[in-house]
């Protein structure tokens, strides 16, 4: 039991260090990355030493600044509510990394084996939606609480749009769940490792287009960035957020910056087969044309465990370059592309799903 | 009365799918990218320094280039034996319309040349940069070509450019020490009339 505990400690420790530096991280990389979009160079003046490694350094700046910066709470706002919502919304999008599995179960002698995934949970996907959904739960508040017509104004287009695009994320995602018959994330991932054909590994981007687009699409809504940012709308139409300074702000942008890693991660999982590399199984690569490579199983793990990241980073990279490239919809845009569009769309490949499904005699 | 037509661009069918639209985005975003960021490294391997990655200037440490025209911080231009060209004719002082420039004129030994300033200065604070001091010198003795933008300064006073930051645009402030040896008042000397023409070499003689 306290074998499990300490594992399970370490995996949860490592996990929320990764992500947390990432999220940092990634402030480094919007700036940089939207400087190079642009034909700018991006913040580099902050050094340590004289060093300034490309300005990696202001991303400790502003967190330090954010850190030194005085918390303003407007009179007559709730001073509770206020304080708590930042914290409801850097939580929510925490918590769902615990059933992401970012690498394959990994066997040290003498231990149980360990999966590499802090919970392992049998609903993981009903868990991991029920924390996104929550995260809004920040946001309202945030906006309620701040007593500005504004930001109850932001908080309420926030709902909207987590409501609009909450359905067609959970839609989109039952074809997955249909074709690899499952809700464990772990179980999913596990059987993307099959191959169609004995070549094409049966990943959900392969056996799930569709839903994929939906799922990205209404993933991006969700994480409140460009060009769904109406609830933030930092420069012209005043978010949720408003009142918020110091660091209360920056857990805000933090919770945005994890919620995109979140969905980077979940597309990894759902349709890019998480920790899978094409033609690898626990005992070496198996290639359809006849090679065959024994690995250790260290070398397994480190070499999911790399995949894992590595497909993570690529989303993250392409969720960033996708903030800087298209402009923000307008509100009945965004709600005519949420009901009218990815709707309608996540519930027509359900049902072709089921059909595909059925003529194939795949069901059970 | 007469109306016009406007006519809309209608959205075919392509562009309302908007997906491929996103892909033309993501084309030109992505290309810049990577070139940019290809140039870049490029640049630290010292390669291709003669394609720019970023349109940004790192400013203290590049300067812009300039047009060749462009109106800059003031100087004046000196002769072979290191005077001024200036012949003291007051045009420029007259012409400048912020009354910028204080010319007290000297005679100078040389007949052919008659005069020269005792004392030339330029209050920057008010000068407007319209360089009609430059365009009306008729001995091209005041030029803006020094390339100075950065011409700031904690007091008005610390502004007034006299004749050494005039005929030196490398010397920045604060001026210590006068290294003028022909007869002259500046800011050193607390206004005295300082040096002699004794040792400088006579032109057109």
């Amino acid at each position: 039991m306290t074998e499990l505990l300490i594992t399970k400690v370490i995996l949860a420790g490592f996990v929320v260090f990764a992500v947390l530096n990432l999220a940092g991280l990634h402030t480094w990389v919007e700036r940089k990355q939207s400087a190079l979009i642009q034909d700018r160079i991006g913040a580099n003046r902050a050094s340590i030493f004289g060093f300034r490694l490309f300005g990696i350094f202001h991303g400790i700046a502003d967190a330090l600044k954010m850190f030194t910066k005085e918390d303003v709470i407007p009179a007559g706002a709730n001073k509770t509510l206020h304080t708590v919502a930042p914290f409801f919304s850097v939580l929510f999008s925490l918590v769902v990394f615990a059933a992401i599995p970012f690498g394959p179960t990994l066997l040290i002698p003498g231990l149980e084996p360990i999966h590499l995934q802090v919970a392992k949970i049998d609903a993981a996907v009903l868990y991991i939606f029920a924390m996104l959904s929550l995260g809004v739960y920040g946001v309202i508040i945030a906006g309620f609480a701040s007593r500005n017509n504004y930001a109850l104004m932001g908080g309420l287009r926030a709902t909207a749009q987590m409501i609009s695009y909450e359905v067609a994320l959970g839609i989109a995602i039952i074809g997955v769940i249909m074709v690899y018959g499952t809700m464990d994330l772990g179980e999913i991932v596990d059987r993307q490792g099959h191959l169609i054909g004995g070549w094409l590994p049966m990943w959900g981007i392969v056996t799930q287009p569709i839903a994929f687009i939906v799922f990205t699409t209404a993933a991006l809504a969700e994480t409140k960035r460009a060009p769904f940012d109406l609830p933030e709308g930092e420069s012209e139409i005043i978010g949720y957020f408003v009142e918020y300074s110091g660091m209360k702000f920056g857990m805000f942008f933090l919770a945005d910056f994890l919620e995109t890693i979140v969905v980077a991660t979940l597309a990894t999982t759902l349709f890019f087969g998480g920790w899978q590399i094409p033609y690898m199984a626990a005992d070496g690569f198996h290639f359809p044309w006849g090679w065959d490579i024994p690995i250790d199983n260290w070398l397994y793990v480190l070499l999911g465990f790399l995949s894992f990241s590595a497909k993570t980073l690529a989303f993250c990279f392409v969720f960033m370059q996708i903030r800087w490239t298209l402009p923000r919809f307008r509100y009945d845009q965004l709600m005519d592309l949420g009901w009218k569009g990815l709707f309608p769309i996540a519930v027509v490949n359900v049902v072709v799903t089921a059909i595909i499904m059925t003529v194939m005699g795949k069901v059970g | 009365m007469a109306t016009k037509v406007v006519r809309r661009p209608e959205l075919t069918f392509w562009e309302k799918l908007y997906l491929p639209q996103i892909y033309c985005g993501l084309k030109i975003t992505f290309r810049h990218f990577f070139k940019n960021l290809g140039l870049h490294i490029a640049h630290r391997l010292g390669r291709l320094k003669h394609l720019r990655a970023s349109i940004t200037y790192q400013y203290p440490e590049e300067l812009r280039p300039l047009m060749s025209r462009y109106r800059s911080r003031h100087r004046l231009t000196l002769r072979d034996d290191k005077t001024p060209r200036c012949v003291g004719c007051m045009l420029c002082e007259t012409v400048c319309p912020a009354k910028c420039i204080t010319i007290v004129p000297g005679e100078h030994p040389d007949p052919h040349v008659e005069k020269y300033p005792i004392r030339f200065d330029i209050d920057l604070g008010i000068c407007v940069y319209c360089g009609y001091c430059v365009e009306v010198c008729p001995e091209d003795a005041i030029r803006m070509d020094t390339g100075i933008l950065d011409l700031a300064a904690y007091s008005r006073e610390a502004m007034r450019l006299d004749i050494h930051e005039l005929m030196d645009p490398e010397l920045r402030k604060p001026v210590n020490d006068c290294s003028l040896t022909f007869p002259h008042t500046c800011k050193v000397h607390g206004g005295d009339m300082k040096g002699s023409w004794d040792g400088i070499a006579k032109t057109a003689d």
